[in-house]
C-alpha cells in the first residue's frame, strides 16, 4: 500500500507548491497593483470648496457674489439603509421644509436611464441637497434648528452652511450672468471639468458657463486616513481651496438698467398700440436690444425681455419654475433673445444690398433709379404701396424704398442664368452677407449663441432634400409644384433676400457686428462680454479686442452708407419722428419683418454718434409692429440715457482701465 | 517494554524518543500564529478600550492546554488507544448532537457551537476530525490481511456517515469536506478498491449538489461560492472579504510592512481577521518571506506526519497517521487557498495558526497521536 502513500505525498507537495506560486504571483508582480488598493482603501478625500469668483461690470460694479446659506441634505443611501426605507424620515423632513413627501422623494433619485427631471444629477453616494434658507432668515433658521434638535428622528439628513450665488443687482442682466447647476455624472472627470467634485455646481449659461473654469477655482481637498468603517485615524496631508477668479465685464451695470428700461418701456406701450392693419393690439412678445462699443466689440449692454430672477437657480430650479422659464405661452423667459433668438431683419439689411449692388458693379453710387409701387416683373409690392419717383440710393436708403431693391436683386439673379443658373453664379448679395458674418456665430462669449440663417441656392437645396420626400407625397398643388423644382433659387427669393425677408435670419448681436463694420471702416469685430479675468493672487488676465475679418467693402462706400443713415433719423427719414429733437446725432436703420403667422418684428439697428461712431444699438421688439414706431424711439431712449443730457456713457466710451475694487 | 527501558529510564525516555523536528515545528507554528494573532486583534482591541493582549493571551493559554494533551496522548499505548477510539467517537457525536439541541450556538453564521457557560465555547465538529480518523482507522486496521472488503467499507462509510451528516445539518460545508476527504484518505491508504473511491467521489459531487438543491445551505454559504466564482459580483458585499484579504497579502510584497504596521490589518479591513483569514496578517506584515517559511513550517509537519506514517509499525499507525496528514493537508489548502482567492471561502481555520480552542486542541491531539505511533513505530 506505499503506492497510495506516494499519492498522498505527491498530492501534498502539490498543494503547497500551488499555494506558493500564487502566493508569489500575488506579492511580486501584482504586489503594485494591490498596494494602490491598500492606500485607496484606507484614504478618504474631503473636499473644501473654492469659493467661487465674482462677477463684476466694467466699473466694478458686484453683478453675482456668494452669501452664507444653510442647506439641508438628505443622504438617500442612509433613507435605504431604513426599515421602511426612509419613508418616516421623509414624511417627518416634508413637515419641516414644506415640499411634498413624495417630491422629497423624487429629488433625491439619481437620474439616468427612465428617470427624468426632478432627479439627482450628482454622485449617488453624495446628500442631496433638499432646501436652503438664508443665514439671515430667521423663519429658514429655526426650520434647520427643528432638525437640528430632534437629530434622531431625521437619520440621513443633515444640515450644513455653504456659499451661493447672490445677486446684488437683482435681476439685471440674468441673461448674461447664468446660472449654476449640478455637473451630470457624464461630465465629471472629463477634461472640461477635471477637478470638479461630482455632483458640484458648474455654470449652465451665461458667462458662469463660458468663464467656469476661471470662476470656479479649485477645490481643496484633505487626504484622510479611514479604518474599514470610516472612522478617521489620521491625514495625509491637505491641499488649500484656491478660490475663483473675479470676472469684470465689459458690461455697464447703468447702461444695462437704461436698455432694460427702454426695452420694458418700449414693449408694455407697444402693447397699448394698434398693429398695422387692424389685426389688434401688438402682442409684443419678446425683444432684445444690444449695446457694443463700435471698435472694438465690448458689449456694453445686453437686454432680454422678457427676462427672469436668477435667484430662482439658486439651490435648484423645481421643474414647475423650469418649466415656466421655458414655456412658449409666458415668452419663454430663458431665451436669451440678443443671442439665441433668430428673426427676419427687414429692412435693416438693406446696407448690405446696396453695398453689393453698388460694390458688384452694376449699379453706380451716383445713379438714380425708379422706385414704383409695384415691381413688375415679380409684382412685389412697395411698403404701404407708396411711388417714391425716381430717388436716388441715398433716399432709397433713407425712404426704405423696396422695388429699387427688387429690381437689383432680381436682375442679379437674371444675370447668374435666372431659373437656369450659370455654373457659378455671383449672387452679390448671399456673398456679401456671408463676408459680413451672417449665417456664422459671431463667436461671442456666451453660451448657445445661435447662426442664423442665410436663404441661398445651398440653403433652398437642403431643405429640398430634407422635405422633399414628405412634400412630394402630398397631393395639393403647392407640395407638387415644390416636389418638382422646390430646390430652385427662383426670382422671388432672390428679391426677398434684398430686403432681408423669408428664411434669412440675424440674431440682434449678429446684426449689430454688421452695423459696427459699416460704423467703424469695416471691421468685423468678435463681440465680447468678459473684458478680464482677476486671479486671487492678482493676476489679471485681459480679454482683448479681436476682428475677425474685413469686410469687403470700399471706405468709400461705407462713408455712403453712414450718411445714408444718418438721413434716416433725419426729416424725411423712416426714424425721423422717433428722432425729433434728439440731443443725440444718430445713423441707423429702420426695419419692418414680416412673419408667417404673426405680427411684425420691429427693428432700429443704429450707431452713433455719426462724425466719429463710438456705440452701436440693436433695438428688436417680436410682435412689435413697424421699426420706426417702436424699436426707433426705444432705441433713443437708450442714446438719451447713454449719451444724452446726464446720460451714463458720456462720450459712448466704457473705462479705459479695470475697476480698482478688482485689483489687489 | 523491556527490563533494560526500565532499568534506564533517562536514556531512553519516550520524550527523547520522539520526532523532535515534527514538535519543534508544532511549536514554531504556533508560535508565529500566537505573534499573527496578536497583530490581527491588538489595534481592534485597542479601538474598543479593550486588552489588546486579551486575545494572545488566550491563544496562548489554548495551546499550552493542547500541549498538556499532546504529551498525554503520545504517551497513550496503542492497546488503550483502540480501546479508547469507540468512546472518542461516540463523545464527538454526541457534542455533535448537542450542538443541534437548544445547547448549540450560531457564531458568525455557523450553527457549530457549545457554550458551557462563563464565556467558555466548544466547537464539537472539530474533535469530531479526530474521531473519525481514530474510528475509520480502527475499523479498517482489524482486517490484518489484504485489502478491505465490501463489508468493512460499508463499516467505515456507515460510521462516518453519522458525524457528517450531522456536521451537515449545522450546517457547516467546510468541515464536512474534511471529513469527507479524510475518509477517503483513510480508506485509499487501507487499500480499497479504486471503484469504491472513485464511486464515493461521485456520491460526494451528488450529496454536495443535493444538499444545494434541498436548501440545506444557507443562502451566506451559497453567495460565498457564487462570489469565489466572481470576486467582482458585489465588492462591498459578499466579495469584499475576499477582495481584502487578497489586497492585504498582495501590499505585502517580498518582504511585508512590518509586524504590526499592516495597514489592511490595523484598519481591520478583514472580518474576523484573527480565525480564518489570519494567513493574511502573515502576508501583509511580513511578506512573502515570512507567509513562505509559514508555508514550510506547514510542510514540513506534513512531511513529518508522512514520514511517521510510512514508518508507522502497523496498518492502524498507518492508517492514524496517513489521515491526519490529509486532514491538515486539506484544511491548509482550503484556507489558505481562500485567503489567496483561489478557494472559495468555506470558513475553515489554518491549523496550529488560527485563533479558535477548539481547534488548537484538536490539532494537539492529532499531533500527540502522531508522536505515539512515532514512538510505536520501532517497537
Amino acid at each position: 500500500m506505499n503506492s497510495r502513500l506516494f499519492v498522498l505525498k505527491v498530492l501534498v507537495a502539490a498543494l503547497l507548491m500551488t499555494l506558493l506560486g500564487r502566493l508569489v504571483v500575488l506579492q511580486i508582480p501584482d504586489a503594485a497593483q494591490y498596494e494602490r488598493a491598500a492606500t485607496d482603501n484606507r484614504t478618504r478625500s474631503v473636499v473644501e470648496p473654492a469659493p467661487r469668483g465674482e462677477v463684476v461690470d466694467a466699473r466694478g460694479t458686484p453683478l453675482v457674489r456668494n452669501r452664507t446659506a444653510l442647506v439641508v441634505s438628505v443622504s438617500r443611501s442612509q433613507l435605504l439603509g431604513q426599515p421602511d426605507d426612509g419613508k418616516a424620515v421623509l414624511n417627518r423632513l416634508s413637515d419641516v421644509v414644506g415640499v411634498p413627501a413624495a417630491e422629497l422623494a423624487r429629488q433625491i433619485r439619481p437620474c439616468g436611464g427612465a428617470v427624468t427631471q426632478p432627479c439627482w444629477r450628482g454622485s449617488p453616494y453624495q446628500p442631496v441637497p433638499v432646501a436652503q434658507y438664508s443665514a439671515t432668515d430667521a423663519a429658514g433658521l429655526r426650520r434647520v434648528l427643528r432638525i437640528e434638535e430632534h437629530r434622531e428622528d431625521f437619520p440621513g439628513v443633515s444640515s450644513q452652511y455653504a456659499a451661493v450665488r447672490d445677486y446684488p443687482a437683482g435681476t439685471l442682466a440674468a441673461h448674461v450672468l447664468g446660472y449654476l447647476g449640478p455637473i451630470s455624472n457624464d461630465e465629471t472627470g472629463t477634461e472640461q471639468y477635471a477637478g470638479v467634485q461630482p455632483s458640484a455646481l458648474v455654470g449652465r449659461s451665461g458667462v458662469e458657463a463660458t468663464y467656469d473654469e476661471a470662476l470656479r477655482g479649485r477645490d481643496g481637498v484633505e487626504r484622510l486616513l479611514v479604518d474599514r468603517v470610516g472612522s478617521v485615524t489620521g491625514s495625509r496631508g491637505t491641499t488649500p481651496p484656491v478660490p475663483g477668479s473675479t470676472l469684470v465685464l465689459t458690461l455697464d451695470a447703468k447702461a444695462q438698467q437704461v436698455a432694460e428700461r427702454a426695452l420694458r418701456t418700449a414693449v408694455e406701450k407697444a402693447r397699448t398700440t394698434e398693429a398695422r392693419g387692424g389685426r389688434g393690439l401688438l402682442r409684443a412678445d419678446s425683444g432684445s436690444i444690444v449695446v457694443m462699443e463700435a471698435k472694438t466689440g465690448r458689449l456694453v449692454a445686453l437686454a432680454s425681455y422678457p427676462s427672469y430672477d436668477p435667484t430662482v437657480f439658486v439651490g435648484g430650479a423645481s421643474p414647475a419654475q423650469y418649466a415656466q422659464l421655458v414655456d412658449e405661452d409666458r415668452g419663454a423667459p430663458l431665451v436669451f433673445r440678443a443671442v439665441q433668438g433668430a428673426y427676419a431683419p427687414a429692412s435693416t439689411f438693406k446696407v448690405i444690398s446696396a453695398a453689393a449692388a453698388v460694390g458688384s458693379g452694376d449699379y453706380p453710387l451716383g445713379g438714380r433709379y425708379e422706385c414704383p409701387s409695384v415691381y413688375g416683373p415679380t409684382g412685389q409690392k412697395n411698403f404701404d404701396s407708396a411711388a417714391l419717383g425716381t430717388i436716388d440710393l441715398r433716399t432709397a436708403l433713407v425712404k426704405s424704398c423696396d422695388t429699387i431693391f427688387y429690381r437689383f436683386a432680381y436682375e442679379q439673379w437674371l444675370r447668374d442664368g435666372g431659373n437656369r443658373p450659370v455654373d457659378k453664379p455671383r449672387d452679390p448679395m448671399v456673398t456679401l452677407a456671408k463676408a459680413f458674418g451672417l449665417g456664422e456665430r459671431t463667436g461671442v462669449d456666451l453660451p448657445s449663441e445661435r447662426r442664423g440663417t442665410i436663404a441661398d441656392r445651398g440653403y433652398l437645396q437642403r431643405l429640398y432634400d430634407q422635405t422633399k420626400t414628405a412634400r412630394c407625397k402630398g397631393s395639393s398643388p403647392v407640395d407638387r409644384e415644390y416636389c418638382v423644382d422646390g430646390n430652385r433659387f427662383r426670382g422671388g427669393d432672390a428679391t426677398n433676400f434684398a430686403i432681408g425677408q423669408g428664411d434669412t435670419l440675424v440674431t440682434p448681436l449678429q446684426l449689430a457686428t454688421v452695423y459696427a463694420a459699416v460704423a467703424n471702416g469695416g471691421a468685423l469685430l468678435e463681440p465680447h462680454v468678459g473684458r478680464a479675468v482677476v486671479a486671487p493672487d492678482g493676476v489679471v488676465s485681459e480679454i482683448a479686442p479681436r476682428v475677425r475679418a474685413r469686410v469687403p467693402v470700399d471706405p468709400n462706400l461705407l462713408g455712403f452708407l453712414r450718411d445714408a443713415l444718418a438721413g434716416v433719423t433725419q426729416p424725411g427719414g423712416t426714424a425721423a419722428a422717433a428722432f425729433a429733437g434728439s440731443p443725440v446725432d444718430v445713423a441707423g436703420k429702420t426695419g419692418t419683418g414680416e412673419v408667417a403667422g404673426k405680427q411684425d418684428t420691429s427693428w432700429f439697428a443704429s450707431f452713433a454718434p455719426v462724425a466719429d461712431p463710438t456705440l452701436v444699438v440693436i433695438g428688436m421688439v417680436s410682435q412689435g409692429g413697424t421699426g420706426g414706431t417702436v424699436a426707433a424711439p426705444m432705441v433713443r431712449e437708450v442714446y438719451d440715457g447713454l449719451l444724452g443730457p446726464g446720460g451714463v456713457l458720456p462720450g459712448g466710451r466704457l473705462p479705459a482701465e479695470l475697476p480698482g475694487s478688482v485689483l489687489r | 517494554m523491556t527490563a533494560t527501558t526500565l532499568r534506564e529510564p533517562r536514556r531512553d525516555s519516550p520524550l527523547l524518543r520522539l520526532d523532535l523536528v515534527l514538535a519543534l515545528a508544532v511549536l514554531a507554528l504556533i508560535g508565529l500564529g500566537s505573534i499573527l494573532v496578536w497583530s490581527a486583534t491588538r489595534q481592534r482591541q485597542l479601538d474598543a478600550g479593550l486588552d489588546p493582549q486579551a486575545f494572545l493571551r488566550r491563544h496562548v493559554v489554548n495551546a499550552a492546554i493542547g500541549l498538556v494533551i499532546a504529551a498525554g496522548v503520545a504517551l497513550v499505548d496503542r492497546r488503550s488507544l483502540q480501546a479508547y477510539a469507540p468512546l472518542v467517537y461516540l463523545g464527538s457525536c454526541a457534542g455533535l448532537v448537542a450542538v443541534l439541541s437548544p445547547l448549540g450556538k450560531t457564531i458568525n453564521g455557523a450553527h457549530s457551537w457549545i457554550v458551557l457557560g462563563a464565556g467558555f465555547q466548544v466547537q464539537p465538529s472539530e474533535f469530531a476530525k479526530v474521531a473519525l480518523v481514530l474510528g475509520t482507522a480502527m475499523l479498517l486496521a482489524e482486517s490484518r490481511d489484504g485489502p478491505p472488503g465490501t463489508r468493512e467499507i460499508s463499516m467505515v462509510l456507515a460510521l462516518s456517515a453519522v458525524p457528517i451528516a450531522l456536521v451537515l445539518l449545522q450546517p457547516d460545508l467546510g468541515t464536512v469536506l474534511v471529513l469527507v476527504f479524510v475518509v477517503l484518505v483513510v480508506l485509499s491508504l487501507a487499500g480499497a478498491p479504486g471503484r469504491w473511491l472513485g464511486g464515493l467521489l461521485v456520491a460526494g459531487v451528488v450529496v454536495c449538489a443535493g444538499a444545494v438543491q434541498l436548501g440545506v445551505l444557507d443562502t451566506y454559504q451559497l453567495n460565498r461560492f457564487a462570489a469565489f466564482a466572481d470576486p467582482t459580483l458585489d465588492p462591498r458585499g459578499v466579495g469584499y472579504t475576499t477582495n481584502q484579504a487578497r489586497i492585504a497579502i498582495g501590499s505585502g510584497g517580498l518582504t511585508g510592512k512590518g509586524l504590526f504596521q499592516g495597514t489592511q490589518t490595523n484598519g481591520r479591513f478583514i472580518p474576523e481577521q484573527q480565525t480564518d483569514f489570519v494567513f493574511t496578517v502573515a502576508g501583509e506584515e511580513l511578506g512573502l518571506v515570512g507567509a513562505s517559511a509559514l508555508l514550510a513550517l506547514l510542510g514540513v509537519v506534513l512531511w513529518r506526519g508522512l514520514r511517521i506514517a510510512s514508518r508507522a509499525g502497523d496498518p492502524f499507525g498507518r492508517l492514524v497517521a496517513g489521515g491526519i496528514v490529509g486532514w491538515w493537508a486539506f484544511q491548509s489548502f482550503v484556507n489558505v487557498g481562500m485567503t489567496l482567492g483561489i478557494m472559495p471561502v468555506t470558513g475553515l481555520p489554518l491549523p496550529f495558526v488560527s485563533y479558535g480552542g477548539s481547534a488548537m486542541l484538536a490539532n494537539l491531539c492529532a499531533v500527540g497521536l502522531l508522536q505515539s505511533v512515532h514512538l510505536r513505530g520501532r517497537e
